[in-house]
């Protein structure tokens, strides 16, 4: 007549492609709030979720409904103190919803629908306008390999990580060190028994003596266990992430007064690529912020979107600030370098040549990739056409226009291409 | 039959082994007390899935859709946040009745839904009217499967967009897909998607026909057949019937899609009009089949403390001042409604015997078993709310009148309110009362197409106006054609016009 079933190994994601078909209808509000969300957050915070708020009159399922007002009769539960005929002071209208009822039905009365997406969302939401092709899509989003090493022994741990030939010679010890002193007790016992003259007899009670005391002592000695539980060893391991390199990010960015919200947004959105490109690569990454407008600065990430500055351009104060800081910090061995610039082409004229030779000279041996966008440019100037020149001679220098977050990709394409083949 | 009182197992943690032993002794006792089930199917899920499940109103298949996704990532989140538990079980009216017993249950916990769910709501969704007469349990989870299946071909065929759109309208009208008089008939998967063929292609023949355009005495027949072509005959309640029927534009996959909505819709709508019945005969029959393991020795004294804590809970009422206040609890008044019937039955007091002279003389179980199969919340409180149970809950009754400065107390529990209060708590659980009032009122056929909506007034209650121009919208989405929805009193003054499209528009353009 009645049937158990056990349903818990099933599937639980029933709700899958509703809740799909949900974000995909709040697509518009989604990416706004992501695009609010990059603003805020701090680069290396792009591989966790996000909180996503949408007005609840956009998601609100309308039906027919009242509204309040007319004359309604209702019965409640709970009378203490009214007769027939008392008059009670009307709720001010926040409070209707005790007295009303029905707006409580309703479910209005909050302004947003908040949800979270989980990281997979968010990167998809942001890699969306990147266009990014899907092999590398998939690829930034996998999370770091691990990899199991050895690392000593441990008391406690699984059966099937015994380290036998540990446990074996740890046991071994155990009986030497517990039986000797009885061993000892022994020999000495057995040699007074050979020892005594055979003219005391047999069954005189001091040769039944030591007899016994030696039975006594064999028995102790076998009794010393031949493995015991704390005799046990187990191998440990400790998860290591693979490989596990670590790598230098220089961020550029030109910060005179012609780089505006629009564009310290795209660019930020350039830096936040190539970040999520090292975190695939590298264990440990350093950012270092370098603003500049006639002469660098190190900065905080903050300091570094936000602040603003006016005045010329030397691109070269940035580059020099780069090598110096290289020089004095990263042996070329141990750090892989990144170099990611953005700016609107803007540079003092007589400067270019010098950029040039610096970076040909000096930065570009010492470096991994050195990204270039320039962002909205009006038109290209000397410094565009000094970083062409540098490009033909180096492959591992990018550089791109851009004006819409799609162009961003392409700039750091080789690079994907070299990794992923 | 004779029942062995043998301690069923006590431990506080739930096995298969001690579910088996549990669902058994309960089985036994609720055959005692003549309770008449479905066989059950009891399934144990995660509480992931019962998210799941919470997302499609407890259905275990249903097409997909964004409102459901909506629902589900906001019961995560409350969820999660700890803001909300969720219900310890769930119940399908379908047979055999599939309930749902959440793994993170006690043992305690697991009985009385077993007792709750498997035997309560299942003899009441066996054998009370509205449920026998408008839905049907053997064929729900096959016509969901047609449904999916069928909006999931549509969805290829016309893109997933079109669909949702249109979906989103039924939705919208849901509550009006609800037939109140006509019997749906019983048919299995195989046959429902054998007919729908057949009526997609019939039902497109008379849509074609009713909006025939040769011109035959065109002229004189606008001027004469108003009255005679009225369309419709009658007023007509069901909205999406009316919109499948006759919306001129629709294609059949459409006109199916609507069908499916309304057959959906109507398969809730008894739970809506029994809500303190079902819940009610569920609680109290939880509560005497626990305490009949009980008086039997197979529970322990502990099992009881827990099941005693769980139940009052249950049934706690918060008084009408409360903050948290939200209505009178189904499971209190629907519990204590039929405990109430028990008791006239058994110990009756002589006010019980002037105000139920025939109900006192009854045999308990025969009472309670006539209550359940014969009434739904509003006429079952009309006919057995007793004066005792409106003192012990304390019921007063307000006229909030929006021209009066001040509430004002119309009746209390005494010998003056008794009747008063039994009408008023009984209207309050009426659907017609409680949702707008809002019937097809009439179509123009040889002119413009137009469709006119009646929203007639209770109690001098208002529309929402944000709200009743999004669903006219979606209506209009539907019907293709204007649709005016007039605001009348009780007497028949109109008090307020919507329109979609807001407003008029020049006589030469098309349709959207």
């Amino acid at each position: 007549m009645s049937q158990f079933i056990d349903r818990r190994t099933n599937g639980r994601n029933k709700s899958t492609v509703s809740r799909q078909r949900f974000l995909n209808r709040f697509k518009k509000q989604i990416k706004e709030s992501i695009s609010k969300a990059l603003s805020q957050r701090s680069i290396t915070d792009i591989h966790v979720g996000e909180k996503i708020t949408v007005p609840k009159k956009d998601i609100h399922e309308p039906f027919f409904h009242h509204a309040p007002g007319g004359s309604i009769k209702r019965v409640f539960p709970g009378n203490r103190e009214y007769s027939v005929g008392d008059t009670i002071a009307r709720p001010p209208a926040s409070q209707q919803q005790g007295a009303g009822g029905e707006a409580s039905d309703q479910g209005e009365g909050v302004d947003e629908f908040t949800f979270e997406i989980n990281k997979d969302e968010f990167l998809d939401f942001f890699f969306e306008d990147l266009e990014l092709p899907d092999l590398v899509k998939t690829e930034l989003k996998s999370v770091p390999q691990f990899q199991n090493v050895k690392s000593g022994l441990s008391l406690y741990g699984s059966p099937s990580n015994i380290n036998i030939t540990r446990s074996f010679r740890k046991a071994l010890g155990r009986r030497i060190s517990f039986g000797t002193d009885k061993r000892k007790k022994l020999k000495i016992a057995e040699d007074r028994l050979s020892g005594l003259s055979k003219k005391i007899e047999a069954n005189s009670p001091r040769r039944l003596r030591l007899k016994k005391y030696i039975v006594f002592m064999k028995e102790k000695i076998t009794a010393i266990p031949f493995i015991d539980t704390f005799d046990i060893l187990y191998n440990r391991t400790t998860k290591q992430i693979n490989p596990s390199t670590q790598a230098i990010m220089f961020c550029v960015m030109d910060v005179s007064g012609s780089m505006d919200e629009a564009k310290k947004d795209m660019a930020k959105r350039f830096f936040i690529l190539l970040y999520l490109f090292l975190t695939r690569s590298y264990q440990k990454i350093q950012i270092i912020f370098i603003r500049h407008h006639t002469s660098a600065k190190e900065v905080g990430e903050q300091e570094f979107f936000y602040s603003r500055e006016t005045g010329g351009t030397v691109v070269s104060s940035a580059l020099e600030l780069i090598y110096d800081i290289i020089i004095d910090r990263y042996a070329t061995n141990d750090w892989n370098i990144y170099v990611a610039q953005a700016s609107d082409g803007d540079n003092w004229n007589a400067d270019s040549p010098y950029c040039q030779s610096l970076l040909k000279e000096k930065i570009m041996p010492l470096v991994q990739y050195y990204a270039y966008i320039e962002i909205m440019p009006r038109h290209h100037q000397s410094l565009w056409n000094s970083y062409l020149t540098v490009k033909e001679e180096n492959n591992n220098f990018a550089m791109q226009t851009i004006s819409k977050p799609s162009d961003i990709f392409p700039v750091l394409h080789a690079l994907f291409k070299r990794k992923a083949s | 039959m004779k029942t062995k009182s043998t301690l069923l197992p006590q431990s506080s943690e739930w096995t298969f082994e001690s579910l088996l032993l549990y669902e058994k002794a309960i089985g036994d006792i609720a055959k005692e007390f003549h309770l008449d089930t479905y066989s059950n199917q009891i399934e144990v899920i995660s509480s992931e899935q019962m998210i799941d499940l919470y997302a499609t109103t407890g259905l275990p298949i249903h097409y997909p859709h964004w409102s459901f996704g909506k629902q589900f990532v906001n019961t995560e989140k409350l969820y999660l946040k700890g803001y909300t538990n969720l219900s310890y079980e769930m119940v399908i009216n379908s047979n055999p009745c599939i309930s749902y017993l959440l793994e993170e249950n006690s043992m305690t916990m697991q009985a009385i839904v077993i007792a709750h769910a498997c035997y309560g709501h299942n003899s009441f969704f066996k054998n009370n009217y509205l449920f026998k007469t408008w839905t049907n349990a053997e064929s729900i989870i096959d016509y969901m499967v047609f449904a999916k299946n069928y909006i999931h071909k549509c969805e290829q065929k016309y893109g997933a967009n079109a669909v949702e759109e249109l979906l989103d309208a039924c939705h919208a009208l849901k509550n009006y897909g609800v037939d109140r008089y006509k019997r749906p008939q019983k048919i299995s998967l195989h046959e429902e998607e054998a007919r729908q063929t057949e009526r997609a292609a019939y039902r497109q023949s008379q849509v074609n026909d009713l909006w025939r355009t040769i011109p035959e005495n065109f002229q004189k027949k606008q001027h004469l057949g108003s009255k005679k072509h009225r369309l419709p005959k009658e007023p007509e309640e069901n909205l999406l019937y009316f919109l499948e029927k006759n919306a001129p534009l629709l294609e059949p996959w459409q006109r199916e899609v609507i069908r499916i909505s309304r057959k959906i819709a109507q398969y809730f709508y008894p739970q809506k009009l029994t809500k303190v019945m079902n819940e009610g005969w569920a609680t109290f029959w939880h509560y005497t089949i626990i305490n009949e393991l009980y008086n039997r020795k197979m529970v322990s004294d502990s099992f009881m403390i827990d099941f005693i804590k769980n139940h009052t809970n249950l049934v706690y009422q918060l008084p009408y001042d409360n903050p948290n206040y939200y209505g009178i609890n189904p499971y209190t008044f629907g519990y204590k409604m039929f405990s109430d019937i028990k008791r006239m039955c058994t110990a009756p007091t002589d006010e019980d015997n002037t105000f139920f002279p025939e109900l006192t003389k009854q045999d308990p179980l025969e009472a309670l078993d006539f209550a359940m199969r014969n009434f739904e919340d509003e006429s079952f409180i009309l006919q057995y709310l007793s004066p005792k149970l409106m003192r012990d809950l304390k019921l007063f009754a307000i006229l909030d009148d929006e021209k009066a400065p001040n509430i004002k107390v119309t009746a209390i529990h005494n010998n003056a309110g008794y009747e008063s209060l039994r009408q008023l708590l009984s209207q309050q659980y009426n659907l017609a009362f409680v949702e707008p009032n809002i019937q097809i009122y009439d179509v123009n056929v040889k002119g413009d197409r137009s469709i006119i909506l009646r929203h007639v007034q209770t109690d001098h209650r208002p529309l929402d106006e944000e709200s009743t121009e999004k669903v006219l919208h979606y209506f209009h989405s539907l019907w293709g054609f204007d649709v005016v929805l007039e605001s009348v009193s009780a007497e028949g003054t109109v008090l307020k016009i919507f329109r979609c499209p807001a407003i008029e528009r020049p006589l030469t353009s098309e349709s959207p």
